[in-house]
């Protein structure tokens, strides 16, 4: 666990680099639209390309502790309740009870009501609470109620906060409304001594409907000032894809080619297997590089894939497949 | 005047999870006939087939457990009826596997039909015969009935078609699903089997047939922790039996030990049924 760049520094949005793009409605259309279009069967041959990688025994043991590693582990159900929280805070903090070598998760993520039960219960293990706020998931409130969720939530100890954007706005091609949404939420996020939580901005890339905007949606948050990008709420079908994350992570990179900012990756939703977290692991490898593979800047946002690699890691350790009757159901 | 047909051959692959895939790794082996001549090739199973089948398996056991016995009874009777009407192509695949006359293939086929019938009436009635109402000292009722172990792992017999039956056939009954490994030299009759079970209203991944080495494949069933049970009626080396049955007591498996003599033509008796089921006793707390 390297607890260290959440809650610490938050500099200013991008720094003046693109204040001419967010001047106006306009400038932003016209440099957003101005970004390379994305070739949607390249997009989708390369990720499926990388997915045929085969990571076995140690790099593969190695593969699964960093999953682990990066997993968000979430609950986002109405029927939530703080002793479920609860459990599932216990689980972050210890992923598999017979294994003392097993890593922690690097956070919890829930609804603003459960973060003061989450913070509580995790301490100072160094597991993060991660928050999702803004009228989640569809993002329809008004603008007040959505800054007051947000502040609630980072009041009541949540270190991230997971934003969503009003899909509607970013549609309906009023880039500067969610751009504004985005800088206030992460003003939202400041704590009094000058501390912040990280902001995690979910674009629900299934109601994105195009590879163009999933790359648009990337660059107008990061423009923003958004510490990381993900994919999706989970409660969209479809959620997090192998050629949506590639995009998303072909932005991040090329913005830091640009502006020298590193932005954080998060898929999430519909990630259920240790193969498929290998291969999202293999794609950051590919597309940005070793620097993105920690879970300071790539996460899983994901609830069953956590049994999947334990039930992978005993399999290593002890030789023998494991079963779900080992594990914990949440 | 000479046919210029070409032969339209039948690739021979796995049963897993109501599908017929290849197998992951790839690989076949050589399947001989009764003289020694190639027959086909058959696909040989990797322990990740087994996983995948294990998965299918535990899969398809809620719903299939869950099922009243009367329905699964009709379900394996529908065995029997589409087995019936595919008589002459497995008659025709035994002579071929087995090099056994006519008469004794029909005979096979015969036996093996009538077997899926006799356990067919079984599935609603075995709870009555090893089920009970339990006297007890005081105003209760207490009564035991019979549970479905869960995923049962099998090594087939040598008997292409009826040892399978008869294997299979008793633990579908009660609720169990399965993973079979066929017999290592007849593997050929138990996937056209399988095209009969997925066509007789059977939920995929009830029963999932593997072919390829005991040998290679058994134990990582034996040793699997999501396996409930594991009968290796088909184990011909008593060394690999012993050591399967080692790993099967990581998770308490129940285990049926080989039985290389058994004569399948014969009726018989419940033990196959009983020995992958559970038995659950309920205090009623409205008395007699």
């Amino acid at each position: 666990m390297t607890p260290t760049a959440s809650s610490t520094e938050s500099s200013a949005p991008t720094s003046g680099v693109f204040d001419d793009v967010v001047r106006s409605d306009s400038s932003l259309r016209r440099f957003l639209h101005g970004l390379p279009g994305v070739d949607q069967v390249g997009a989708e041959a390369r990720a499926a390309g990388l997915a045929t990688r085969s990571v076995k025994t140690t790099s593969k043991a190695y593969a699964i502790d960093l999953a682990i590693r990066m997993v968000d582990l979430t609950t986002l159900e109405g029927q939530d309740t703080h002793g479920k929280v609860r459990a599932l805070a216990a689980k972050a903090m210890r992923p598999d009870p017979a294994d003392p070598t097993c890593p922690a998760t690097a956070a919890v993520c829930v609804y603003p009501d459960m973060v003061a039960t989450a913070r509580q219960t995790l301490g100072d293990s160094g597991v993060h609470v991660a928050a999702v706020a803004t009228a989640f998931p569809s993002g329809r409130a008004a603008m007040d109620i959505k800054l007051a969720d947000t502040r609630d939530a980072v009041e009541a100890g949540a270190d991230e906060i997971d934003m969503v954007i009003d899909r509607g706005a970013f549609l309906s091609g009023r880039y500067l409304d969610v751009y504004e949404e985005i800088a206030q939420v992460r003003e939202a996020c400041n704590r009094p001594d000058g501390t912040g939580a990280h902001l995690k901005v979910i674009f629900e890339t299934g109601e994105l409907q195009t590879y163009d905007n999933v790359r648009r949606a990337s660059w107008l948050a990061m423009m923003a000032g958004a510490h990381f990008i993900k994919t999706s709420t989970g409660k969209v079908q479809p959620a997090a894809t192998l050629p949506v994350t590639l995009v998303m992570l072909e932005a991040v990179r090329d913005f830091r080619d640009q502006t020298g900012q590193m932005v954080g990756v998060k898929p999430a939703g519909g990630i259920r297997t240790t193969k498929d977290a290998i291969k999202y692991l293999v794609m950051v490898n590919e597309t940005c590089g070793a620097d993105w593979l920690t879970p300071d800047w790539f996460r899983f946002g994901a609830s069953t894939l956590l049994n999947d690699l334990l039930m992978q890691r005993t399999k290593m350790t002890t030789g023998r497949y494991s079963g779900p009757d080992y594990f914990t159901l949440d | 005047m000479a046919s210029t047909r070409i032969d339209v051959r039948k690739t021979y692959k796995l049963y897993i999870g109501g599908q017929f895939p290849r197998s992951e790794s790839g690989r076949s082996y050589v399947v001989n006939d009764a003289k020694g001549r190639l027959l086909a090739n058959a696909a040989q199973a990797s322990r990740k087939d087994a996983r995948d089948a294990v998965v299918a398996a535990r899969a398809a056991f809620g719903g299939w457990s869950g099922r009243t016995a009367y329905n699964r009874a009709q379900v394996v009777y529908r065995i029997a009826e589409v087995l019936e009407g595919r008589r002459e192509q497995f008659e025709a695949e035994l002579r071929a596997a087995e090099g056994v006359s006519p008469g004794r293939a029909r005979a096979y086929v015969d036996a093996a039909v009538d077997r899926l019938v006799w356990y067919a009436g079984w599935a609603d009635k075995i709870a009555q015969v090893v089920g009970n109402a339990n006297p007890v000292a005081g105003p209760y009722f207490n009564l035991s009935t019979p549970e479905p172990s869960g995923v049962i792992a099998v090594v087939a017999p040598r008997g292409p078609l009826l040892g399978l039956v008869s294997v299979v056939a008793p633990l579908i009954v009660t609720g169990n699903t399965v993973v079979v490994i066929a017999s290592e030299q007849h593997p050929l009759t138990a996937i056209t089997l399988g095209e009969v079970m997925a066509t007789s209203d059977l939920p995929g991944g009830v029963v999932n047939v593997l072919t390829g080495s005991v040998a290679e494949i058994a134990p990582w069933l034996a040793s699997h922790m999501d396996v409930n049970g594991i009968d290796l009626t088909g184990v011909a080396d008593p060394a690999l039996a012993a050591q399967l049955e080692v790993s099967a007591a990581d998770n308490l498996k129940r285990v049926r030990r080989p039985a290389p003599d058994t004569d399948w033509l014969a009726e018989p008796d419940l033990d196959r049924m009983t020995r992958f089921m559970e038995t659950k006793t309920v205090w009623h707390p409205i008395g007699v």
